[in-house]
């Protein structure tokens, strides 16, 4: 009789070895998708990977993907890290395109070399109070974080849309529903070709590792999101730390918002996410909190993004593959997950010996 | 047939594939799954049913197809969630990339095809003699395709199977002490999947209803985020069938007023007040957290949400 119990810790080099035959399960079942509509599946995903790495043009326009995915990781690693189930990074990234926006047209580029670090800070606030606000109806009301999160995403498009559509419309633009684009002082420069979001990015992955793994609010964090009661009785106020995870999270995806609006489009408009949000709940997830595995997670899953973005034009296959391939992989990865707390026994019917099948 | 009766028409046009989506997520998180999936199984249920419904040039096998395309994702859904014990947010977010990703890409060679004038004839808006000419609720009611009383009808059905059934009432059991089903001798497992299945299956009948019905055609991501709305839905209608009704059309109304008006714009006194079709778009999701907070706030224990809504059942935690 085969039986499920519970196992101990596995190491984490099996873990990884784990996710990666998933990842490699993933493929084969898309693969198989493929063939089935009548597809060279293999044809298609040597196409996606030079797409993808191809060459210097393409890995820099793979490195733009990764970057607001990396970003947004980490702050949804900040969330979870606490268990506030943070679903609204997609609503908290418009916020800060919102928040930098707004600092353009109050402060032009009068500031200078300044434009910049104001827009951030707008961006970050404004991304921080969205993703606030579900925390203190959690936290006051007990309300549930995931739903409000959720929806607050789509509230967050709307008034993009309102703003590009109605109120900040730029009046020279003959009509056109787009709002004008930022001056130059308020561009990221680029460094090695690719705007600089990518050192702000990789800084952050430092504090970040700094802030969860070595600092006393991160293990506050990881206390609290282990057991809320544990965190009580040893004294730490777990409504600070609840609120601060909320606020430095939502923050880190509304400063992602303004990378991309100043880095990619040179203005904010509703469409520029395009789920990336969504995208990076999956990579900080499969990663499992870790700043460092994130970096990892969001350039394997911006090769996905480019490489399908590129079929489409040298195949002439759509790329909703991306999205195919996505969706396997994270649910090949999730159910996997299963076989690192459990594992499956036969049971001989004397009892005694167990025969571990992995 | 004034502006008013039609505008109400397009409303229940709009709510039903809410309606039968937000019944297939009822009965998901009442059994303590919570399937953020759902406008991924209304997109592949979409495409399958228009697939089917051009081929066959049957109605009939066009849904039955449609509602079974939602239902093979749904058991996706089920073998990562209850059987390995995923992640159920994660997991619903991913079905949601899946089923648009599959969806848009097999639906590539369906766009610009049109379903046979005798198809839509059949699925189609049809008047019932006499009942439809009632004024005003006539054509909104009684003008309308049979799809939209097959909604209510589940609607029903479904409240009918939850409040006055035994295995309704074990159903409940399930999405709120598991444990407890479990040590009464209920299968757990079988629960979860039969009800995930049911929903899955009733979402991709809601988004039949767009590509068979409404529009009648196949575009690229067909249901535009009313998957979503649905999730809104069945919190709005706090876990019951027949208020869903009432939420539905409230929000397909909201739909249609965005879709018929893109500016609004009156008077209070002196202000001139102006309203665009984003704000209204706004309404529903803004809507739902108030009534999120309220039953929240007044604890009335059948407005709550499941009490093992997103957690797994595993026996030897108990």
């Amino acid at each position: 009789m085969i039986k499920v119990v519970k196992r101990t810790q596995m190491s984490a080099g099996k873990r990884a070895l784990l996710q990666l035959l998933s990842i490699v399960l993933a493929l084969v079942l898309t693969g198989l998708l493929l063939l089935l509509l009548k597809y060279n599946s293999i044809a298609v995903y040597r196409e996606m990977f030079y797409g993808a790495l191809g060459s210097l043009y393409r890995v820099q326009q793979t490195i733009n993907k990764m970057i607001p995915l990396l970003i947004m990781g980490l702050g949804l690693s900040v969330c979870f890290r606490s268990q506030f189930m943070n679903i609204g990074s997609e609503g908290q990234f418009y916020m800060g395109a919102i928040g930098a926006t707004f600092a353009i047209r109050l402060i032009g580029d009068r500031l200078g070399a300044l434009t910049l670090p104001t827009m951030m800070l707008f961006s970050f606030i404004l991304g921080g109070l969205w993703c606030l606000l579900p925390a203190l109806l959690k936290r006051y009301y007990g309300v549930s974080e995931t739903l409000v999160t959720l929806l607050l995403n789509y509230i967050a498009i709307r008034i993009v849309s309102y703003l590009q559509y109605s109120a900040w419309k730029d009046p020279e633009a003959y009509g056109f529903p787009k709002i004008a684009n930022y001056p130059t002082a308020a561009l990221l420069p680029k460094v090695f070709g690719v705007h600089i979001g990518w050192i702000i990015a990789l800084i952050l992955v430092a504090v970040i590792y700094f802030l969860l793994f070595k600092s006393k609010l991160g293990y506050e964090m990881a206390v609290m999101g282990d057991n809320l009661l544990t965190a009580r009785y040893a004294g730490m106020n777990t409504s600070k730390i609840l609120l601060a995870s909320a606020l430095i999270g939502g923050g880190l995806c509304g400063l992602s918002g303004m990378i991309q609006a100043s880095g990619i489009e040179r203005t904010m408009n509703d469409q520029m996410s395009s789920g990336m949000g969504f995208t990076a709940i999956i990579v900080a997830y499969m990663s499992r909190l870790n700043p460092l595995a994130l970096v990892v997670g969001s350039f394997l899953f911006a090769v996905l993004l480019q490489g399908g973005e590129y079929i489409q034009s040298s195949l002439q296959i759509s790329s909703d593959i991306a999205q195919i391939l996505q969706g396997m992989i994270l649910i090949c990865v999730l159910s996997s997950e299963f076989f690192t707390e459990y594992k499956l026994s036969l049971r001989h019917k004397t009892g005694d010996g167990e025969l571990a099948h992995e | 047939m004034n502006d008013l009766t039609l505008f109400l028409q397009l409303s229940v046009q709009l709510g039903t594939p809410l309606l039968l989506a937000t019944l297939g997520g009822i009965l998901n998180e009442k059994v303590g799954n919570l399937n953020l999936g759902i406008e991924g199984m209304m997109m592949v249920g979409a495409c399958a049913g228009f697939s089917v419904a051009y081929n066959s040039n049957s109605p009939l096998w066009a849904i039955v197809a449609a509602g079974f395309a939602g239902l093979a994702l749904s058991l996706i859904y089920a073998l990562a969630t209850v059987t390995f014990k995923g992640n159920q947010m994660v997991t619903g977010f991913a079905l949601t990339i899946l089923g648009t990703g599959i969806a848009n890409f097999a639906g590539d060679k369906l766009s610009g095809l049109t379903l046979s004038a005798e198809f839509i004839e059949k699925v189609g808006i049809r008047p019932i003699r006499i009942l439809s000419s009632i004024p005003l609720i006539g054509t909104m009611l009684f003008s309308q395709s049979n799809l939209v009383y097959v909604s209510l009808i589940a609607a029903v059905l479904i409240y009918l199977y939850m409040k006055r059934t035994s295995i309704g009432l074990i159903m409940r059991m399930v999405g709120e002490n598991p444990a407890a089903a479990d040590a009464s001798g209920v299968n757990t497992t079988l629960y979860k999947y039969i009800h995930i299945a049911l929903g899955g299956f009733l979402c991709g009948l809601g988004g039949s209803f767009l590509s068979l019905v409404f529009v009648p055609r196949w575009q690229d991501n067909i249901t535009a985020g009313m998957g979503w709305i649905a999730v809104a839905l069945v919190i709005f209608s706090t876990w019951n069938p027949l208020k869903a009704i009432f939420g539905a059309y409230l929000f397909g109304t909201l739909r249609a007023l965005s879709i018929k008006f893109q500016v609004i714009s009156f008077k209070i006194g002196d202000t001139n007040i102006v309203i665009t079709s984003q704000i209204i778009d706004m309404l529903p999701y803004l809507l739902t957290i108030i009534i999120l907070i309220l039953t929240t706030l007044s604890k009335k224990r059948e407005q709550q949400a499941p009490a093992w809504l997103g957690r797994p059942y595993f026996r030897e935690d108990r």
